[in-house]
């Protein structure tokens, strides 16, 4: 991933959180400094289809906000992954839910990061935070934003909730981060394409 | 003021409510319904009055009515709801009421569908309703201006006593940005001492709004005053080019880019990848619609060889850089529709093909 620069669409079933995860990343580079973009898709597919939207997070000032060609899809099911596998950058990286996406050769010249999303939320109690787990496992790879700044927005953003319902997201971004520290989410010969040069 | 990550609609909101806005009548429609929802709910906390209305003829025939007692007022909606508010624009625009008008565009003609568009452009630039009548048209491209170009509106319509219509689209009411909400300004009702609502103790005769001009005399007499007006309002932009206009890398041009509104973000970033491929490319971004920047495009003209006019329509608003272009350059066209927001990349071909026609 570029230093300067993350484009990322995010993709899943409508329910599935996705538009909040948007916004947790858009967020946190907002209050990391970051120059910041969320645009959602609003269109009639949300009504039982994907939802989808974009974000960008960038060191300077962003002119356009559309993302055409993302660094990143973090795809939550396999619609989504039909939908935006082939618009990666070269080079670029996929993050999907391993709980609803079943493992294939999706492309070799991208980095292809496998996170058992719903099975990581059950553990903690609630399907529900899947999408934070993806969270957790973005910063991770992020030049951006770390774990930390994360952090230090979710208790902003859901000021007003219960108390634990902030613990559970946070322990959702924790748990998804480790699992991509611990290098969990590598498998087969997709290890070699991680590795190169990207 | 701190930032915090908005919506357009929503910024649009509460700048409104920053400018004294404290009326608001609408009628609900995609992709413009977080602006009534936002207000729905800010404007009861501020003392305010929000009504939906049972339909946007209704809606703007109350604007019409809290315009002329002389409060900050506004109404929005998205494209087939503008449509239906033009007898009542006419109106307003003919009793000289200041409001704010917000069209969140989306894909005709007829009910179209609820992507973004620009196809509303003529509507907002020639006057919808009939008349001989203008509406100042201001063109956010973020959701910072979203915010910044609401209150400037609210200072227009009441120094000219004009309508003013914000051209936004789907796309900048939808997404988020950051947004530094802009000072709140202090407005005077009394200041508008023709206002049915004036009670200064200067006041002496019965204050009249009213756009119905019985005698032949009468009328022109008003069309030729609001035709003054008009003139008054083209100076001021005249005068004040950095409120009408932004330019990027126009000075060494020799293709020019124009657009509005989020197409005009797509632009600069066009104009960014043609300058490192080694085409001198610019951009002119025209913030407000009407008046048209037409003096600053007809002197680009004399620098620049070639114009290509980018918009979310088959071709609107090129008719009016062809007008200030004067024919002294050729001006292309690049459109999408439906929803099709172009991308970056398509523009470039565009523009490909234009600096290396073989």
């Amino acid at each position: 991933m570029s230093s300067t620069v993350e484009r990322i669409i995010l993709a899943g079933f409508g329910g599935q959180g996705i538009l909040f995860l948007g916004k947790v990343i858009a967020e946190t580079g907002m209050n990391s400094e970051k120059h910041v973009s969320w645009i959602p898709s609003y269109g009639p597919e949300m009504r039982g289809g994907t939802a989808n939207c974009s974000v960008i997070i960038s060191e300077n000032e962003i002119a356009s906000p559309m993302v055409t060609v993302p660094d990143v899809v973090i795809a939550m099911n396999t619609p989504s992954v039909t939908k935006f596998n082939q618009k990666i950058k070269a080079g670029g990286m996929l993050m999907y839910n391993s709980s609803l996406i079943e493992r294939q050769e999706f492309r070799d010249d991208i980095r292809l990061v496998e996170i058992p999303a719903n099975e990581i939320a059950e553990e903690l109690g609630d399907q529900k935070i899947a999408s934070l787990v993806m969270a957790g496992a973005y910063v991770k790879f992020s030049k951006l934003i770390t774990l930390d700044d994360v952090l230090r927005t979710l208790p902003i953003m859901l000021k007003g909730k219960k108390q634990d319902m902030l613990d559970l997201n946070i322990a959702a971004i924790k748990k998804g981060y480790a699992y991509v520290e611990e290098k969990k989410y590598m498998f087969g010969r997709y290890v070699h394409s991680v590795f190169k040069g990207i | 003021m701190a930032k915090v990550l908005m919506k357009g609609n929503e910024a649009l909101g509460e700048a409104a409510i920053l400018a004294g806005c404290r009326y608001y009548f609408g009628y609900p429609i995609t992709p413009q319904s977080e602006l009534p929802a936002y207000l729905a709910k800010r404007l009861p906390q501020v003392d305010g009055v929000f009504v939906q209305a049972e339909s946007e003829v209704s809606a703007i025939n109350m604007v019409y009515g809290a315009a002329s007692a002389g409060a900050r007022v506004m109404t929005s909606s998205s494209s087939p709801g503008i449509s239906l508010k033009q007898e009542g624009i006419s109106y307003i625009a003919g009793a000289e009421l200041p409001c704010l008008i917000v069209n969140v565009m989306r894909g005709g003609p007829g009910l179209g569908n609820i992507n973004p568009s620009q196809s509303d452009y003529w509507q907002a630039t020639r006057g919808g309703g009939h008349g001989d009548y203008r509406t100042l048209v201001m063109a956010p491209n973020s959701v910072q201006e979203m915010a910044d170009f609401t209150l400037a509106a609210f200072e227009y319509a009441d120094r000219f006593r004009n309508p003013v219509l914000m051209l936004s689209d789907g796309v900048l009411g939808q997404m988020m940005e950051p947004v530094v909400m802009p000072s709140p300004k202090d407005y005077d009702i009394d200041s508008k001492k023709w206002a049915l609502g004036y009670t200064g103790k200067d006041k002496t005769a019965r204050n009249l709004c009213t756009s119905i001009f019985m005698g032949q005399e009468e009328l022109e007499e008003h069309n030729w005053s609001l035709y003054q007006k008009y003139q008054v309002i083209t100076d001021f932009f005249k005068a004040n080019k950095e409120l009408a206009v932004e330019e990027y890398l126009c000075d060494d041009a020799e293709i020019i880019l124009v657009g509005y509104g989020i197409i005009s973000r797509i632009l600069k970033t066009v104009v960014e990848k043609c300058r490192k491929r080694g085409i001198k490319a610019g951009l002119v971004r025209p913030k407000v619609l009407w008046p048209f920047p037409s003096e600053i495009i007809s002197k680009l003209a004399d620098k620049a060889s070639k114009f290509l006019v980018v918009e979310m329509s088959y071709g609107q608003m090129v008719e009016d850089v062809k007008l200030a272009v004067e024919g002294k350059k050729p001006v292309y066209f690049f459109g999408r529709t439906g929803g099709a927001v172009p991308s970056d990349f398509e523009i470039l071909n565009e523009v490909d093909k234009i600096v290396r026609p073989d």
